[in-house]
């Protein structure tokens, strides 16, 4: 739930709106001034209309000769020019604004992408958080430049075109101020239906874009069971549903305009036959009568323009909730931590000690209180709770690392989401400095979780982690990650070539230095094979890479970062056995005068490890010698 | 323009519907033509009669004016919707057929998924090629030429004055900001392609940057990529500027210069005095066609880069195309690779170099080799997902290039390395593998696959939604998803393609014990490189893989 985006009900937050203004007041001052330079062509194009009636009726009815009009037809060129100079310098300094604004959201998005760390990036949320970085900040783009100054100008310009009106002719002031009214209440009422139903629409292109795609990717699949073709007819059906519901919409919008173009078109006959009357009537003069009429489509000009950018308003607020929300996400504050730097340790942990393993913990040579807490049935809802973001605002944790390395887990939960079962019930363990200790267990029994506890991406609901007596959560997360080397399960390519990519753990690195941390990953002998060797372009776009050749290469990192801390989270999961006794070895020999944790799915591959410890369920259940 | 010439082709089955909306749409702009027309001529001719009588016929063509110009309006939007719908539906279709004889072969190379999501939003766009590229101009040069024509009626001069600034500003201005806005319109492409791998990057490999304490990094690029697009978004606006200002300019000037000529041939008595107003208004209102120009460019432009995709797509020849007359196969599947050389692209190395192996019916082989060494590429070649460069692959004696795809991949029952969940539920995801089955021996295929507590745990239990390509299940639940899609197919080659390598010790020897059993009456061929899998098997065929070099 934490991830997910909150908006109101009908997609709408007009908080996020306005709170985006009032954090960028040059963006806002930028629009102003925008909105000014537009108001001032829109009065060009009034002067204009003025002066056009003026002519007219000075040739027509006063019978004037072309040089007569001459000074006043260079005053309308003049107008015409200035107009068409206002437009352009509106433009620009619009765009200013939304720069500023993008650009800054971006750089707080992208600060807060990192502080909120893996355990919240990785994963299905992935996707949403790379197109609320990217995609929807974008979007706030036509908002500002088109929908914030429309919606400025509506307020503006008609009220500027009214009075001039009300001067040339009060009647015609009257008909359109008059409809003005109506019209708003008759979109209003159209418009919440359009926008219900535009978001019925929008779920289902969702939907049916998902559906597509799913279908594509899944095609190889489909063949396999002979399904393939039958899906064309599933496609049609999805697309005619697709239609159906479109027009539906459509229609309701389209009602709309016609209903403003029916405003504003019947206005402008109304003035036209009531000034002609008027004039009739010798109640008016010819230049007023034709000038007022020249007014009318400008007196609705502005509103049409706004309802035509609405949609990307409610496009650049709903881009504008989902920033906020992220940018609103609180800290995982890890309530343990908390305990730990505050209470003495574990104080504020939900459960009771118990000792129900305490025979496996005997057997050990080094001194295990692993097994020494949990309990069966703890207090989910409060550790939900506390991942909802109930507790906010960072722990104390800028402090420096300890001096030694004796790593120590006491009871630590983790409920990666609310209702789900936690990844860690109550996990305790002890690596003293220099051991190599093995995590092994069946899929799911949270050894990975583990690994992100000790690299400061997850932080436990409850429970302690302690490194050389000092808790962990005081010790500031980049100083602390200092001191680790990681082989995660699925390495990441950067794009660049395989040296950059090694090089990522010591940007310092030389060159003798990064091949020779391939040569100890043995990742030496199929680098050298590549096109260009260490120059080979890999990650999207660049050379494939197998998984087990990734995982060397994430291997090779780590030896180049010689760290005293080493995390392998499935190093050799992807190697055929051969290679995988011989990176085990390297691994072993890199382990040598360091800590070590390694994960393993299958305990043979733990044989160098001076303790096995044998996860269930969030909690180490068994600690043997191998 | 090939790409517009094969839009409209796809279009043709609709084209009553996309001229009744061109019609409608010039209609529009000529009523209000026309009303620009009537309505200053009603306040001149009222400036010089008495009676109401004398104005009655131009009242009432104002209001019929305002009021068909709206409903032209909205039958020119109705009909332009309906027409795009339909053609978008049919295409997606159409496109699909395309796509299904490619996969897989044919899209290899073609970046993941990102390539079918553009597809997708491909089609999408070339909703504003039809509704706001290709009406437009047509309504526009229809409206266009009627106000030329009713100026020229009054004196050539007007008419052609008035032609002239249409022309000016219904191609020369849009083509102008196009070729302004061109340069920046790619750069701001390109940086936004790069912002958006630069994020993908950062947040999927943002554990690997803070193991290696790279965060101040990520910023960077990013300020970096973002202040690229400022920089031409800073353009384009200055095009749009241009835009926004020489349509403001043009029909100010056109009006003025209309105003001008019929100033003296008003006074001259060739042009009756009331209706000197009309003209310049005229000339003003025959400008609303040509304004939604630049526009319909600009979606003429991304329409025709969209179809240029996707017709590509559609175009892109088969890889393995069914045989004109398909020979049926034979009973006893036999499986079997001859001296068979395969390669992925034509100038990489060979991934299968004069393999051979053989599967009798009932047999059970095993494939091992290391990673890379073209395990995996032997099922391609078996389910005619790729064909052999030279050699034969052999399904009961016949050559399966010889024989129907379809009927080749009914004779195997895979679970593959890479697993695909369809969004829907687990139901459906086993249902795949056979459609009839009922509920029981939906449960029986799960309990083989040491699914079935899991499946009995969940609170909606086959009802469960897997989420978009099965992201709520776990590496090792979907291969066992896949499994239980193996037991339910019965088919009579069953295949594991490292099938059980996500999954502990414990459920891999559960299920590979129900492996053996099913497999009995079978054959059976497993992929590994561990030996667990390899204990099913009598023979072990290893594949050597990629050369060292030296």
């Amino acid at each position: 739930m934490t991830g997910k985006v909150r908006l109101t009900d009908d997609g709408r937050a007009p908080g996020a709106e306005r709170r985006l203004w009032r954090e960028h007041p040059g963006a806002r001052r930028a629009v102003h001034a925008a909105v000014l330079l537009s108001a001032l062509a829109a009065c060009a194009w009034f002067g204009f209309a003025v002066l056009l009636a003026a002519v007219a009726g000075r040739v027509f009815l006063g019978g004037a000769a072309l040089p007569a009009v001459a000074v006043t037809l260079v005053a309308m060129l003049a107008l015409v020019a200035a107009r068409a100079g206002l437009l352009w310098a509106g433009e620009v300094v619009v765009q200013r604004a939304a720069e500023e604004v993008k650009g800054s959201l971006r750089a707080r998005v992208v600060a807060r992408l990192v502080a909120l760390g893996p355990a919240y990036t990785v994963g299905e949320r992935a996707g949403e958080l790379v197109h609320t970085a990217g995609g929807a900040i974008e979007e706030l783009d036509a908002s500002i430049t088109g929908y914030r100054r429309a919606r400025l100008l509506a307020g503006i310009v008609p009220v500027l075109a009214a009075i001039l009106v009300l001067a040339l002719d009060p009647w015609a002031a009257a008909i359109l101020l008059l409809s003005w009214p109506v019209l708003v209440v008759l979109l209003a009422l159209i418009g919440g239906r359009v926008r219900e139903r535009a978001q019925a629409r929008e779920r289902e292109l969702a939907w049916m874009s998902a559906h597509f795609l799913d279908v594509l990717r899944g095609l190889p699949t489909l063949k396999l069971f002979g399904r393939s073709a039958e899906q064309a007819t599933t496609i049609e059906a999805v697309g005619g549903r697709f239609g159906a519901t479109t027009m539906d919409v459509l229609r309701t919008a389209f009602q709309a305009s016609l209903v403003l173009e029916w405003g504003a078109t019947g206005a402008t006959a109304l003035v036209a036959i009531e000034a002609s009357v008027r004039l009739m009537g010798g109640g008016l003069g010819f230049d007023h009568a034709l000038a007022a009429l020249l007014m009318a489509p400008e007196f609705f000009l502005p509103m049409r323009r706004y309802a035509a950018e609405y949609h990307t308003g409610q496009a650049g607020r709903a881009a504008a909730a989902r920033v906020y929300a992220l940018l609103d996400e609180p800290d995982r504050t890890p309530a343990g931590s908390r305990g730990a730097a505050e209470n003495p340790a574990g104080s504020l942990t939900p459960m009771h000690p118990i000792s129900g393993f305490g025979s496996c913990g005997a057997r050990s040579r080094i001194s295990m209180r692993s097994l020494r807490s949990s309990s069966p049935q703890p207090d989910l809802g409060h550790l939900a709770a506390k991942s909802l973001g109930q507790v906010s605002g960072r722990a104390p944790g800028r402090g420096a690392p300890p001096d030694r390395l004796d790593l120590r887990f006491d009871g630590v939960w983790v409920a990666h989401d609310a209702g789900r079962r936690p990844a860690l019930a109550g996990f305790s363990l002890e690596v003293p400095e220099g051991a190599t200790v093995a995590l092994v267990g069946a899929t799911g029994a949270g050894k990975s979780t583990v690994a992100g506890v000790l690299l400061r991406f997850v932080e436990p609901d409850a429970g302690s982690v302690l490194v050389g007596g000092v808790p962990l959560a005081a010790v500031e997360p980049e100083r602390w990650r200092a001191l680790v080397a990681y082989v995660p399960q699925q390495p990441w390519l950067f794009h660049g070539t395989v040296s950059d990519n090694i090089r990522l753990a010591r940007p310092g690195a030389a060159d003798r230095e990064v091949v020779a941390a391939a040569r100890a990953a043995h990742a030496h002998e199929f680098v050298s094979g590549l096109p260009a060797a260490y120059e080979t372009p890999v990650g999207e776009g660049g050379a494939r890479l197998s998984g087990g050749e990734r995982q060397r290469i994430a291997i090779a990192r780590a030896v180049l970062r010689d760290a005293p801390l080493l995390v392998l989270d499935e190093a050799t999961s992807h190697l055929d056995p051969e290679t995988e006794g011989l990176v085990l070895e390297a691994l072993a020999r890199l382990a040598r005068g360091r800590t070590v944790l390694q994960i393993a799915h299958r305990p043979e591959l733990a044989r160098a490890a001076d303790l096995i410890a044998v996860m269930h369920a969030g909690r180490v259940v068994e600690v043997r010698r191998p | 323009m090939t790409q517009v010439r094969r839009l409209l082709a796809l279009a043709s089955p609709l084209r009553t519907w996309l001229a009744l909306a061109a019609l409608a749409s010039a209609l529009a702009l000529l009523a209000n033509v026309a009303l620009m027309a009537v309505a200053p001529t009603l306040i001149s001719r009222a400036a010089v009669v008495t009676g109401f009588a004398d104005i009655a016929l131009a009242v009432t063509a104002v209001r019929g004016l305002a009021v068909a110009r709206a409903s032209l309006r909205y039958a020119e939007r109705y009909a332009a919707h309906v027409a795009a719908l339909r053609i978008l539906a049919r295409l997606r279709v159409r496109l699909y057929l395309a796509l299904e004889p490619l996969a897989p072969a044919g899209l290899l190379g073609r970046p993941g998924g990102d390539l079918l999501a553009r597809v997708v939003a491909d089609v999408e766009a070339l909703d504003g090629f039809f509704v706001r590229g290709l009406l437009p101009p047509v309504a526009a040069a229809g409206a266009g030429v009627g106000a030329c024509l009713v100026a020229a009626w009054l004196d050539p001069r007007l008419g052609l004055v008035l032609l002239a600034s249409l022309m000016l500003a219904g191609t020369a201005l849009p083509l102008a900001a196009r070729r302004l806005s061109r340069a920046p319109a790619a750069g701001l492409a390109s940086a936004r392609g790069e912002l958006h791998a630069v994020l993908a990057e950062q947040v999927g490999g943002l554990p690997d940057l803070l193991a290696c304490g790279r965060e101040a990094e990520i910023g960077d690029r990013v300020a970096e990529t973002t202040a690229r697009m400022a920089r031409e978004r800073g353009r384009l606006a200055s095009a749009r500027g241009l835009s926004a200002g020489g349509g403001a300019l043009l029909p100010g000037l056109s009006g003025l210069a209309l105003l001008a000529l019929a100033i003296p041939l008003v006074r001259g008595g060739a042009v009756p005095g009331v209706l000197l107003a009309a003209v310049p208004l005229v000339g003003l209102a025959a400008f609303e066609g040509v304004q939604s120009l630049g526009e319909a460019f600009r979606e003429v432009e991304v329409g025709r880069a969209a179809a240029a995709r996707t017709f590509e797509l559609l175009d892109a020849p088969v890889p393995s195309p069914d045989p004109p007359r398909p020979r049926p196969l034979a009973g006893r599947p036999d499986v079997e690779l001859r001296g068979v050389r395969f390669r992925y692209r034509p100038a990489g190395p060979p991934v299968l170099d004069d393999v051979s192996l053989r599967l009798p019916a009932g047999g059970r082989l095993g494939i091992a080799g290391p990673s890379g060494a073209g395990k995996t590429t032997v099922v391609n070649l078996l389910l005619r997902f790729w064909e052999a460069e030279s050699g034969s692959v052999l399904l009961g004696g016949r050559d399966v290039r010889s024989c129907r795809a379809e009927e080749v991949r009914a004779r195997f029952g895979v679970a593959p390395q890479r697993i695909h969940l369809f969004n829907g539920t687990l139901r459906d995801n086993l249902l795949l593998a056979d459609g009839e089955a009922a509920d029981d021996r939906i449960l029986d295929a799960c309990d083989q696959a040491a699914l079935g507590d899991l499946v009995r745990s969940l609170p909606d239990g086959l009802d469960t939604l897997v989420g978009e390509d099965g992201l709520a299940l776990s590496g090792g639940e979907r291969q066992r998803v896949a499994l239980a899609r193996v037991f339910l197919r019965g088919a009579p080659v069953v295949v594991l393609d490292e099938a059980t390598a996500n999954l502990d010790a414990a459920t891999e020897r559960r299920v590979l014990r129900a492996v053996d059993t099913f497999a009995t009456g079978r054959s059976l061929l497993v992929i590994s490189h561990r030996s667990a899998p390899l204990e099913l098997v009598d023979r072990v065929v290893v594949l050597p893989g990629r050369p060292r070099p030296a």
